[in-house]
This record gives C-alpha cells, sequence and structure tokens, in this order.
C-alpha cells in the first residue's frame, strides 16, 4: 500500500491523526533537548563559581522586569571580532545558576556578558538616570525611578528558596540571612558586612552601589548585578589562556 | 449571543463565571502586595461582568430547536472583532517602539512605556491577540463546514473564546507592571500559563468532539493544521514553563531550566510558537479561504500531505539555529541548521500550493483585494522560508544574528504572511458571517491593500540594510588589525533605517485601523440584499470533495 494510500485512511481517523502529530513532533525536541542533560561535557566544571548574592540576584530580577534582555544579550559568540570586542567567549558553565538564561537574541545595545567592573559605579548610576547624559546617540530609555524607589526585600528569603528549589545550591544560613546580606552588601561599614563575605567569599563587591549606603534602592540592586556580570568564576578567561597556549 | 442558549447552559456560564471570580478574589487575598493582586482584582472582575450580562439576559426565551439546523457562528464573529482590535492595539504599540528607537525621550519618563516593557505588550497583541483570535474564530467557522457538523455545545466554544481573551489580557497588562518571566514569546508567568493550559485543553477536546460528529469521512486538510497548531503549541507552552514560584502570593517564578539547557528549551519553543502558532495555524486558514474566495480546488492534494508532515517533523529540530557560535553543544548547532534547510521542501509544496491553486484565477487576484491578500501572503510565505533557511546556515548566521536584519526576517513573516492571510480571510469571511453581499467598502480593502504591502515592503528592506551594514560595521577591523567602529559607530549609521522602520510600520497600522473600520461599519450597516439566508448554499466541503477528485 502506498504512503498516499495509507494517508487516505489516516485522514478519516481524528484520534489517529493526533497520535500522528503528537509522535512526528516529539522526536526532534527529545533528541535535541534531553542529551542536553545528561552529556557531562555539556556544561564545564567550575569549582571557583559562586551563585549571585541577593541583591545580586533582586537586581537580575529588575534586569528581567525591566526587559533589559530585549536589547542586551549576554553570550559572546565564538567569534574574533566579538572576543575582540566584548572579552572572552562564554561558557556554558557561566550561566549554569541563571534560571531563566539571559543570552538575549539581539543587540539593540551591546552585550553585556561581561560588562563587571568595565565601568564605575557612579558611570552606571548616571547612566541608567538618564543614558544620554553619558553617551549621547544612546537610544536607551532613561530608568530614573530606580534611585528613588526603595528595594523590597522582605520576600527575598523566599526568592532563595525557590532558587533552590531550581537547584541552585543555597545553604539554609543564606536564606536566612537573605533580606540582612542585602542591605549590608551595600553598606560595607554596618556590622552585617562580615556575614556577606563569610556566605559569598572575600571577593564577594561591597560598596554602596547608587553612591548612598543609608538607603537600599533598586539603583544599588540593578548595578550590584551588573558589576558581577562575567565575573562569577574565572573559567573563561582560564579557556582561553589555555586555548592560546595550545595553538 | 446569550437568547441563543439554553437555560441550561446560561446556568453552565454563570456556573463557571462563579468559578473563576472565586479564583479571583482568593488571588487578591493571597497576592495582596503584589502585582498578582491586581491580576486577581482584573480576573474578578472580568468574571463578574460575564455574570452580570448573562443575568441580565436570563429570563429571555430560551431558542428554539431550528438553531439545531444551522451552524454556530456567533464565537467566530465575536472572535473576528476581537481580533481587529487586538490588531490595532498590537501594531500602534508597536510603531511607538519602532519610534522609540528612533527617539528615545517617547516614553515620557514612565515606568510602564519603556520599551523592555512595551516590547512584549507588542509581540503578544499581535501574536497571541490578533493571530491567535483570528485562528480560534475560523477553526471554528472551518471546521464546522468541513464536517458538515455543528459545534457540540454553545458553552465551550465561549469559554475558548473569552478564556483565551482573558489570558491576553492578563499577559500584556502584566508586562506593563513588570510581572514577566524573560522567556520571549512565553513572557507570561506561572498563573497566567496555568489558566492558558486549562482554556487549550478545553479548545482541543472542543475540536475532536466536533470532528467526532462530522458527517464527512475525511477530515480536511485545514483541520490537521489547525490540529497540529493546538496540540504542539500546548506540548511546547507546558514544557518551556516549567517554573516554581516564590511563593503562591507571588507573580515570580524561577525557571525549571537555567543555562544552556533552558536555552536551547526556550528556542525549541521559540521557533515552533513561529512554526506551529504562525505558521501551521494560518495554513490552515489558507487551505480552507484561498479556495474558497478563488472559486478552485487546492492544486494538489498530496503536496498538501508531504508539507504537512514535513513540517510537524523537520520544525521540531530547528530551533537550535537561534543558537550557532554559542556555548550551545555544536552537535546540536549542526542538527538545526540541517533540519532548517531540509524545511524549504515541505514549506515551498505549501507556498507552491498557493501559487498553482490560483493559476487560471489570475483575473480574479486583478480584480480582487481579497484575493490578492491572500496571494501576497503565499509569496512572503515562499520568500519568507527560504530567507529563514538562509539565514540559519552557520555561516550567515554569524552576520546575521543580533542585528535588525532578523527583526526584518519575522517581519517579512508576520506582515507579509500571517496578517495578510489573516486579512485576506477575515475579509473573505465577514459577510459570510453577517450574511451580507460584499464588504461595507471593498475600496478600503483596496485602499488596506496597498498600504499593507508598501508598510510590509519598507520595513523589511529597512531592516535588511540596517541588519547588514550594522553586522559588517561589527565585523570591520582596520589596517592595524584592531576593530574599525565602536557600537556607538553603529548606533549612528541605524538612525535612519529605525525612520524608514517606523514610517513603514505606519503605514500598516493605517491599513489595519481602516480594516477595522470597513469590518465594523459591515457588521453596523445592515445589507440592503442579504445574499445568503442559510448556510446552506455556502459549499461546505469544497475542500474535501475537490480533494477526492484530485485523487
Amino acid at each position: 500500500m502506498s504512503f498516499f494510500g495509507f494517508h487516505y485512511r489516516l485522514e478519516r481517523k481524528a484520534i489517529g491523526l493526533t497520535l500522528g502529530i503528537i509522535c512526528a513532533a516529539s522526536i526532534g525536541g527529545l533528541v535535541e533537548i534531553a542529551p542536553l542533560f545528561t552529556i557531562h561535557q555539556t556544561v564545564e566544571d567550575a569549582p571557583d563559581m559562586r551563585v549571585y548574592t541577593p541583591l545580586e540576584l533582586a537586581g537580575r530580577n529588575i534586569y528581567i522586569r525591566e526587559g533589559c534582555y530585549a536589547c542586551h544579550s549576554q553570550m559572546i559568540r565564538t567569534l574574533r571580532d566579538e572576543v575582540d570586542r566584548y572579552g572572552p567567549y562564554s561558557l556554558a558553565v557561566e550561566s549554569k545558576y541563571d534560571h531563566p538564561m539571559l543570552w538575549g537574541s539581539k543587540r539593540t545595545g551591546p552585550d553585556l556578558a561581561r560588562i563587571g567592573e568595565k565601568y564605575s559605579d557612579p558611570w552606571h548610576v548616571e547612566h541608567l538616570n538618564n543614558p544620554r547624559d553619558v553617551v549621547p546617540v544612546s537610544v536607551m530609555p532613561a530608568y530614573g525611578w530606580l534611585l528613588t524607589t526603595e528595594l523590597r526585600t522582605d520576600d527575598l528569603g523566599l526568592h532563595l528558596k525557590a532558587q533552590r528549589a531550581v537547584g541552585v545550591p543555597y545553604t539554609d544560613d543564606m536564606i536566612a540571612n537573605a533580606a540582612a546580606d542585602a542591605y549590608a552588601q551595600s553598606n560595607p561599614d554596618s556590622p552585617l558586612a562580615d556575614g556577606v563575605t563569610k556566605r559569598y567569599g572575600k571577593a564577594t563587591t561591597m560598596r554602596a552601589f547608587d553612591g548612598n549606603p543609608s538607603h537600599l534602592t533598586e539603583m544599588d540592586a540593578l548595578v550590584a548585578y551588573l558589576q558581577i556580570l562575567g565575573r562569577l568564576t574565572d573559567a573563561a578567561h582560564k579557556t582561553i589562556a589555555q586555548g592560546g597556549a595550545e595553538q | 449571543m446569550i437568547a441563543q442558549l439554553t437555560v441550561i447552559e446560561r446556568q453552565r456560564a454563570i456556573l463557571i463565571s462563579v468559578a473563576v471570580a472565586i479564583c479571583g478574589g482568593l488571588i487578591v487575598i493571597v497576592g495582596r502586595g503584589d502585582p498578582m493582586g491586581i491580576h486577581g482584582a482584573l480576573i474578578f472582575l472580568v468574571a463578574f461582568l460575564m455574570i452580570f450580562r448573562i443575568g441580565a439576559n436570563y429570563y429571555t426565551p430560551a431558542p428554539s430547536e431550528d438553531r439545531l439546523a444551522s451552524y454556530y457562528d456567533d464565537p467566530s464573529k465575536v472572535g473576528i472583532v476581537l481580533s481587529m482590535a487586538w490588531a490595532v492595539i498590537g501594531l500602534a504599540v508597536g510603531d511607538w517602539v519602532a519610534w522609540q528607537l528612533a527617539y528615545p525621550d517617547l516614553t515620557f519618563g514612565q515606568a510602564w512605556s519603556s520599551f523592555g516593557r512595551l516590547r512584549p505588550v507588542h509581540t503578544t497583541s499581535v501574536i497571541f491577540g490578533f493571530g491567535g483570535n483570528a485562528l480560534i474564530a475560523t477553526s471554528f467557522y472551518v471546521m464546522q463546514r468541513t464536517s458538515r457538523a455543528r459545534l457540540p455545545d454553545q458553552v465551550t466554544p465561549w469559554f475558548v473564546v473569552f478564556g483565551y481573551n482573558l489570558f491576553c489580557l492578563l499577559a500584556v497588562t502584566g508586562y506593563l507592571m513588570g510581572v514577566t518571566q524573560s522567556k520571549e514569546y512565553a513572557e507570561p508567568e506561572w498563573y497566567t500559563d496555568l489558566w492558558l493550559v486549562v482554556v487549550w485543553v478545553t479548545y482541543f477536546v472542543l475540536y475532536l468532539r466536533t470532528l467526532a460528529r462530522r458527517k464527512e469521512p475525511h477530515i480536511y486538510v485545514s483541520n490537521w493544521y489547525y490540529m497540529a497548531f493546538i496540540l504542539v503549541v500546548a506540548i511546547l507552552h507546558i514544557v518551556n514553563n516549567l517554573a516554581v514560584p516564590v511563593s503562591l502570593g507571588h507573580a515570580k517564578s524561577y525557571s525549571a531550566f537555567s543555562g544552556v539547557q533552558d536555552a536551547m528549551t526556550q528556542w525549541w519553543y521559540g521557533h515552533n510558537a513561529v512554526a506551529f502558532f504562525l505558521t501551521a495555524g494560518f495554513l490552515g486558514m489558507m487551505y480552507y479561504f484561498l479556495p474558497m474566495r478563488a472559486g478552485r480546488p487546492i492544486y494538489s492534494y498530496r503536496m498538501s500531505i508531504i508539507s504537512f508532515w514535513g513540517i510537524t517533523f523537520f520544525y521540531m529540530w530547528a530551533g537550535s539555529h537561534h543558537l550557532h557560535f554559542t556555548a550551545l553543544p555544536q552537535w546540536v548547532q549542526t542538527l538545526g541548521m540541517t533540519f532548517s534547510l531540509m524545511l524549504l521542501i515541505p514549506s515551498w509544496a505549501s507556498a507552491g500550493n498557493v501559487l498553482l491553486t490560483l493559476n487560471g484565477a489570475w483575473d480574479k487576484v486583478r480584480d480582487d483585494a481579497t484575493l490578492r491578500f491572500m496571494m501576497v501572503a503565499g509569496v512572503f510565505y515562499g520568500l519568507t522560508t527560504f530567507e529563514g533557511s538562509f539565514m540559519a546556515i552557520r555561516s550567515v548566521n554569524s552576520l546575521s544574528h543580533y542585528t535588525d536584519w532578523t527583526i526584518g526576517h519575522v517581519h517579512a513573516g508576520a506582515l507579509g504572511w500571517v496578517a495578510m492571510i489573516t486579512f485576506g480571510s477575515i475579509y473573505a469571511c465577514v459577510p459570510w458571517l453577517w450574511k451580507r453581499e460584499r464588504m461595507y467598502s471593498p475600496r478600503l480593502v483596496e485602499a488596506h491593500f496597498w498600504l499593507a504591502l508598501s508598510g510590509s515592503v519598507i520595513y523589511v528592506f529597512a531592516m535588511w540594510n540596517s541588519g547588514i551594514v550594522q553586522g559588517l560595521m561589527w565585523r570591520t577591523y582596520n589596517e592595524s588589525g584592531t576593530l574599525a567602529y565602536s557600537f556607538v559607530d553603529t548606533l549612528i549609521a541605524m538612525h535612519p533605517y529605525y525612520i524608514a522602520r517606523a514610517v513603514g510600520g505606519l503605514l500598516f497600522l493605517i491599513g489595519g485601523c481602516l480594516g477595522a473600520y470597513n469590518i465594523w461599519m459591515t457588521i453596523r450597516v445592515p445589507g440592503a440584499s442579504a445574499s445568503r439566508t442559510s448556510d446552506v448554499p455556502e459549499p461546505a466541503v469544497v475542500g474535501a470533495g475537490a480533494l477526492q477528485a484530485a485523487e
């Protein structure tokens, strides 16, 4: 019986068509996605990688809320001009704790995968407040309200808990102290500051990101996030260095 | 509309609305202090209006049994009106954000009006609001006629139409408040996603229930496409949106996947939202309304089979071409590229079917703007699928990715194919549904056609230019071996193209407004000579009968 003869009979059966569609449509996804969870080489090892602090996570959520990902990618491709412009190409491990990932699909503005510590805090504050004050031809919207909006911290523990539920290794200690750590990271002179370095490591950036330690604003959180981008692990720099040595 | 419902159906409708209102009330309570609480109030308000509307008409006389002898088209009518309303909203917001990229201070300093929040309002309004409503409305219309069976009941289709629009409303108002998952074309948060699952499953079951009542032994090709659209979108939606909410009272959730796995899942979803929402569904529309309007059977039954199964199978592999040169393993990128190239075969089988069906009816294409909408849609479909396969090639993608070329490609498909086939189908369908001889103003249809075509062409050419210019500037080196242009240099080069794009979008928007006005007037002004007094003269089986003849 020919294929078309078979089809001539199949198209008389609604359930047959339904099952056929489900089978035909499932194969591609199964073959391409399932192995990404099981093949170990998919994501590199990076023992030095740390999780986002509560303040950085809050900043990341603001980045998502404002739709920054619509114009900025966080994925440097393995192309010479991208490495020259933005830095070492991105590794899978670098977004291992990114639920969801923010690789982006469009660069109306530049890539931000390695923006961390490239510019000063005051530059970021001024730029976010009104981009055209520092980059006259910028087409980025102004985010003036970030400086005046108090950051919500009372539920940060719940955020960390939900993150742990999807696989990010936050400890009970981190969850219990989430709100205090967010406050202390932008107020390095506070007595709570030691807790942040104890839980997230000595290299954690502790600064009054928006220039005002007495107020914890959404600007603090967003700048803290931007300043950690590309700096959760050294893996990418190491990979490039090794690759260079081999050539 | 409510007069058509039987007493028991009115009771069921009220019961469902009460249940929805209770859910809304609960969300208000658990979500207070969070944007979710505002959404709860919105859900409650919508359900309350429903209860009020049905209650006010509760004691109108029950409909006679005669209604069962004809098709049930009220939900299709409402769906088409809602579709055009979303079209105007979505196109207007789209053009607004296009102007923002040329003149960034057009946000007027408000949080809700910045590009990042408005962009998903645009995409959701046009894809899900305009496109989705048109698909639901036409699918009800087509499945009844190609099955020669009436919808099985009169409550479920209303639940699907209004439930779906509640989803769109929650999505769009959420973005304005900053409620988003950031997953492209799947931005709504977890509770909105759960609601869509309920609506969507009901939709598919309704489809099967109608098909089970059919008097035609064969299921017509349009229905295959509509079924694939509903089924696969359900699979994609459920998997891509798996997430853990911060708490039951928080709108915010965290995706179950992260990093590279999340990227692959999102583009498996994203690319197949294009495939099954924006392609399969609209092919279903095309396979019914084009032969009906042209008065000719579909050229090739076999090509439609090859096209259908090719699209259903190949498309699901192609998503990874969005991730060339990224941290996604090379083997997945290569698979995505390979299947993207093979996709050209089923795509062109359908595009060819469009044009070959019209072969012999070119005089009608010349005289009839409605048919011309469908013809141009077929041409754009062919061109866009070719461009898509081309851009999936790794070396081409290295230039086009991250630039406006992608935006141009998407809009060639969205404006040229999806919107054109929808406008054509709606212009064909509205006089049939409302028993009018023709549209209120054929000249406005003509004007709409030329505005839509010129708007699309200007838009696409502007984005091709800006995309390729930007891609080339990014990779240009000086003789000294350093990068020749800063990022800011490329911004200056983009400016004129951004203005041209916004002008093209404006033309398309004006066309859409003319269309909405024309449709509204067709509905409001009663036809002097109603050519159709019943559904029967409409050839219900043009497709199926014609297809068998072609065997």
